[in-house]
Order: C-alpha cells, then structure tokens, then sequence
C-alpha cells in the first residue's frame, strides 16, 4: 500500500501495533484529567453515600458505619415518603409537558429563521441560562410578590390582589422558565438539522400542514423532544431551591426532603437511600434516551441514517398524504 | 459532522483496568469512611491551657447569620492581630452536621440552649477555661446553671431571646390578647385579613403547637409523651392549608411589608425590622398568653478546635461590657451581660418584645433536648407538608 501522504510508515505488524499503542497512550492522556474528576468528584461521593445508605441512625442522631442492614430503603416505602415522590414525579411532569408545550412552537420559529437572525434569537435564549438560578429565582419572587408588578397590574385592572407567591402554581412557573432552555436547545438542533424537503415533499402529496407536521415533523424531531424531556425531567425531579423559594417550602419535595434528612433530622442513612434511589431512576431515564435516540435516527451516523432510512421516509411521507 | 464522528480513535478501555480503577474509587472511598470515623476516640479533654487573650493562630467563627456587628470582629483583628474567618448558619442542626462530620473545622460555634445538651452529650464540645477569660464574670448569675448545661462547663452565654408572634395592631386589638388561636384555631385565623407564617424549623413549631395545646414542654419531653407530640404534628397538619410559607429568615421584613399579618419568630428578628422601618405604631411583637419560647445561643468550642487559645479570647472579648452592649445595638436581642447594660440603646432596653416583663417571663420555657425522641419531632414538620 502506497500512503497518499507520501509519509514513510514502517512496513511490518509491529509498525502498525506501535502506531496503536501511541495512539492508545494519546487516548488515556487526553481522558485522565476528566477521568480523575470524575472519579474524585462522582465515583467517590457516590460509593460513599451508597455506603451510608446502608448504615445505622442511632437514637442520637449519629451515624453508626456498623450494622450494615436495609432498614432506610424499608423506610422509603412509608406513605409519606411515598406521596412525597409522587407529587415529585408529578411536578417534574407537569414542568416537562409545559416546558414541551412552550418550547416547541418556539424553537420551530428559531429553526425557520435565516441563518443570521438565528444567531441573535439563540443568544437571547443563552442569556438567561447564564445568568445565575438563584437571582432568577429571587428575580420571579419579586416579580409575583403580592407587592410586585403583576399584583400591582392587576390591581390597576380593578381584579383584586394577586395572591400567587407561595403556591403550587408559583413553583410550576419558576421551574418551566427555570428549565426551559433545556427544552429549547435540544430542540432546535434537532429542527435546524431536520431535512425539510421531506416536508415539502409530504405537502407536495396533498397532506395539510398539520398533518405534515403531525406526520413528518415530529416523528422526526422525536430525538429532541426526549433529549429535551431527560434534560428537563431529571433536575426538576431533584430540584430544591425553587419549590422553596417561591413555595413558601410549604409541600415538601423530593429534593428538599433528602436536604431536611441531611441538614435537620440528622437521618443519614435515609437521605443517603433516597439520593441513591434517585441517582439509579436518573440513570435509568438517561439509559432510556439513549436507546430511544439511537432508535429514532442513527445517532451520530448521518450519512448512514440518510442511506439506510430513505424508505422508511418515503413511507412516512406517503403515509401523511394517505 | 460526519468526519468529526468518523475520527473517534480505536482505543477502548481495558477492562482490566477499569476494574482497577473501581477497586481504587473503593480503597479511597474507604480511607475517607476511616478518617470519618477517625475522630471519635479524642475524648473531651480538659479545658484548655491558655491565658487570658493569648491567641494561638486564626479564628475559625461559625455563627447564626446576622448576628454580628461586623466592626466587632474588626476590632477583635487589630487587638489580637489574628484574622477571623467567619461563616454563618441558619439552624442549629446545620452547624451541628457540620461540626460532627468534620467537614469542616470551627473554633467557636453559637449553639442555643438545646444544642448545647445534644452536643456536649455527644461529646462534640470541650470544656472552656473560665481562667482564660475573666469577663465571663460579667454574666448575668441568672444564666449561671441553665438546664442544658447544669456545671456550665461548656458554654458562655451569648445573647438571648424569645420565640412568639410578630402581628400587626389590627389583628392584636381584634384580639385582645395575643394568643396562638390565631394561628392554631381556624375561626380565630380567619378573622386574620392577611396571611400568616410560621418559623421553617421543626423544634419551634413542634413547642409552639403544644404551648397551644396547653402541655409544658419540660413536661412532654422528660415524660417521653410521644402522643402529645404527636397531637401537635396533626395540630400542624391542618394548619399547613392556611399558611403562606415557612420562613426563618424575613419573617420580621415580611411582616413589615405586609407579606403577612400574623408571623411566627424570634423576638430580635422582628425588633430588628420594626426598628429599622420605625414601625412601633403599626406593628408588634407579642408573646401569647399560653407562653412561648425562651432560648440562650451561647459560645462553645467544639471537640476538634484548631485554635483554642483564639476562641477563649474571642469569647473574653465578646463578654466584655461594651463589647457585649454592641451585640444587642447590633442584632436587637437580649443581652446576658451585666455589665453591658449601661451601654445599650435606651429604646431596647424599654422595649418589652425584647426586655419582657416578669410576668410574660414566668410564661417562657426552654426547648428541651429532645433526645430520642428529636427524630419524631422532626417527622411532624414533615408530615405537616406532605
């Protein structure tokens, strides 16, 4: 074999598996620093707290690392601790959909904008994600506070008070703009790569818009969606300073209940049974993703995807004209 | 794109070695576990060596949030020459977290009453030098043998206060009398026009239900009345519907600003805010006629302190007459100091939310070290937002 380059390579296998073993020694050199990190900052705390988990709570309110039992994750089957996962899991929904709801119509607008009005528009979404989670919290606070702007509109509009601060309906609002960005990107980037002559092609054979859309367009930005959803779901289901903030910490979270078992109640080997319950139903939903992404198109393949799906493309698009 | 995705070198992890790194992430996850532990064959040892203002290297200062004035600690820097890394907390269980895992090393904490029994119990604090700091004598013998801490080996008192109810003039002349009905029983908290609040902490709200329930709280803890306790959480339970919030730190600001009409809190808390916004004719604080709750916040050097020496003279310092007269100009609570009296604002000292009579004072009671039952106590604030 001639090499195009005009390099000269070492003829013979062992040229080949020293080039392999460079190549390898250059793979772990760039891995490391983030591998450590990772396995200071992750894999430690995490067999660490898997550890307490299993430890006891003695009546003092210490920590005994003796008497390794299950008693904390019985403990997690209690009604309360139940409930309080379920309106969790209930919340996280809710903040999802919502979050579907807002940012789809609005990343289809970012998507269908030319290329420099696109970079404006996605600047002015980045900003706010920049900015830090506590002050936009405080900032929603204050702007739903009974002597805020919006009580203070309504008020002029002759419609009363404006009692919203301090319930559920505050947390969903500050969640959903908390985390709405999360949405938007995924999102977008899964409209801006989207073939868009298969749409004009579903239209071309007399689908209507809605059913182009309904037919085409989302099944195609299905990767996105649940991109977005994990990305969205998995803080919200955890999240802590928000439900306190603007719910007055009057129902109790997930999030702020592990805090409490850590900070108040001095329950280590509960808080930690719980964390570690929610690590594995995060990284069950992120496993999930994976499978369905790599389901919904060939992950990063494109070239593959393009060759390999063409009939099933042109099946959707007959299907929406049908 | 694609050539980017085409680029990904052939290596892969060995899983040989993957495996070594797993047995690694174990063996320091177990030495982190055994330096934990580590700390607990240290016993208390006797009180330190040190004489009076000696220091002994740089102060570390965990205290509650807002309770200093910053000038104090100032001074304290250039008499001493050493520095003071302060850092504060929002609850007693917080510093205690913290103090017990070690994580973190505090030469001076600021438990209150309660605290200082679950900790020198636990022995987590060491016994202090009285030698080393002879303006303690300026104490109030008033405070010399508190419950929690009966030889007064282990603390210095700091600053003290009251747990009631902040409440607007409207709401106190409707009822005649300041009472925890006005929380507790839903007719009396429905002629409330505004909102009301309650402290986010479980020992407060557990003491303030059974004050209403008509139970001393020396006698529900010493006689382990797990009921009672009980009683209060489901007290707790059918309040929750009719709060605004749960808040330990503005309850006093939100009172002010008519977040709320009825709040739940600590007496220097809501002086602070009246007196900043001068609002004495419009606002009060109050304790209900079925008692409240008295507490000291004391000073205590934990177990593993750095710098003893520093602490004691920190504490020397702090007890000094005008010193301790700063504390209360500073953050509106009682003063233990006798010797401070001269020197505190004449408008605090006439003030009976902060100063109450003996009469409101024979209604006040600690909360009690809970022991095994702190654990129950703590459920009922859970169970109460659930």
């Amino acid at each position: 074999m001639q090499p195009a380059g005009g390099r000269p390579v070492n003829s013979g296998a062992s040229g080949e598996e020293a080039a392999a073993r460079a190549k390898r020694r250059q793979g772990v050199l760039l891995a490391s620093p983030g591998a450590l990190y990772l396995l200071i900052f992750f894999v430690v705390p995490l067999v660490l707290i898997s550890v307490y988990s299993f430890a006891t709570r003695t009546s003092t309110g210490r920590t005994a690392l003796s008497g390794w039992n299950l008693e904390s994750y019985r403990d997690i089957g209690d009604n309360v601790i139940l409930g309080i996962i379920g309106r969790s899991a209930w919340l996280a929904t809710l903040t999802t959909v919502l979050c579907i709801a807002v940012g789809y119509p609005f990343a289809y607008y970012l998507a269908t904008r030319p290329r420099h009005v696109r970079a404006v528009l996605l600047v002015l979404v980045m900003i706010p994600f920049w900015t830090n989670g506590l002050v936009r919290v405080f900032a929603i606070r204050f702007l739903l506070g009974s002597n805020g702007p919006a009580s203070a509109l309504s008020e002029s509009l002759g419609l009363g008070t404006f009692r919203i601060l301090f319930t559920p309906t505050a947390v969903t609002i500050g969640m959903v703009y908390g985390f709405l960005t999360l949405m938007v990107l995924p999102l977008y980037v899964a409209l801006e790569r989207m073939d868009w002559s298969l749409t004009e092609a579903a239209r071309d054979l007399y689908a209507s818009g809605s059913k182009a859309f309904w037919k085409v367009t989302l099944p195609l930005t299905k990767s996105g969606i649940v991109a977005g959803s994990v990305l969205v779901f998995v803080p919200s289901f955890g999240s802590y300073v928000v439900p306190d903030i603007l719910g007055g910490a009057k129902t109790l979270l997930i999030g702020s209940y592990i805090a409490s078992q850590f900070r108040d109640a001095r329950n280590y080997p509960l808080g930690a049974a719980l964390s570690v319950l929610l690590i594995l139903a995060m990284l069950l939903a992120v496993a999930l993703n994976q499978r369905s992404g790599s389901g919904a198109e060939g992950g990063g393949r494109p070239r593959l995807r393009r060759r390999g799906r063409a009939g099933g493309e042109a099946e959707t698009v007959t299907a929406a004209a049908s | 794109m694609t050539t980017v995705t085409r680029r990904i070198p052939s290596w892969r992890p060995h899983s040989g070695r993957s495996r070594l790194l797993l047995a690694a992430a174990i063996v320091g996850a177990a030495g982190l576990l055994a330096a934990a532990c580590g700390g607990d064959d240290d016993e208390a040892a006797s009180a330190a060596d040190c004489e009076p203002g000696e220091t002994d290297g740089d102060l570390s200062f965990y205290n509650w949030a807002e309770y200093i004035d910053p000038e104090l600690l100032t001074s304290f820097e250039a008499e001493t020459g050493v520095n003071v890394e302060y850092t504060t907390y929002e609850s007693n269980e917080e510093m205690l977290s913290k103090v017990e895992s070690g994580a973190a090393i505090f030469d001076l904490v600021v438990p209150s009453d309660y605290m200082v029994d679950t900790m020198r119990r636990e022995g987590l604090l060491q016994e202090l030098n009285f030698d080393a700091m002879p303006n303690a004598a300026n104490i109030d013998p008033a405070f010399a043998n508190p419950p929690f801490d009966p030889e007064h080996k282990y603390h210095v008192a700091y600053q003290w206060g009251t747990t009631g109810i902040g409440m607007t003039y409207e709401v106190l002349d409707m009822l005649g009398e300041s009472t925890w009905a006005v929380i507790f029983d839903p007719d009396t908290a429905a002629l409330v026009p505004g909102s009301i609040s309650l402290l986010d902490d479980a020992p407060e709200t557990v003491s303030a239900a059974l004050k209403y329930l008509g139970y001393r709280l020396e006698d529900v803890i010493n006689n382990g009345n797990e009921d009672a306790i009980r009683e209060a959480g489901e007290l707790l339970r059918a309040t929750n519907e009719r709060l605004l919030k749960y808040d330990s730190v503005t309850f006093g600001d939100d009172l002010i600003n008519g977040e709320v009409d009825v709040a739940h809190g600590w007496s220097g808390g809501f002086a602070t805010s009246i007196a900043e916004t001068d609002s004495y004719e419009t606002h009060v604080y109050t304790i209900p006629k079925e008692g409240g709750v008295l507490w000291v916040d004391t000073m205590a050097i934990p177990h593993n302190a750095d710098n003893v020496c520093s602490a004691h003279a920190m504490i020397n310092f702090l007890t000094d007459a005008e010193n301790g007269a700063a504390l209360t100009n500073y953050n509106y609570y009682g003063s233990p100091n006798s010797a401070s009296t001269p020197y505190i604002a004449s408008e605090i000292l006439d003030d009976p939310g902060i100063y109450p009579p003996p009469e409101v004072n024979a209604r006040l009671e600690f909360i009690p070290h809970a022991g095994d039952m702190a654990l129950l106590i703590q459920d009922q604030l859970t169970n109460a937002k659930s």
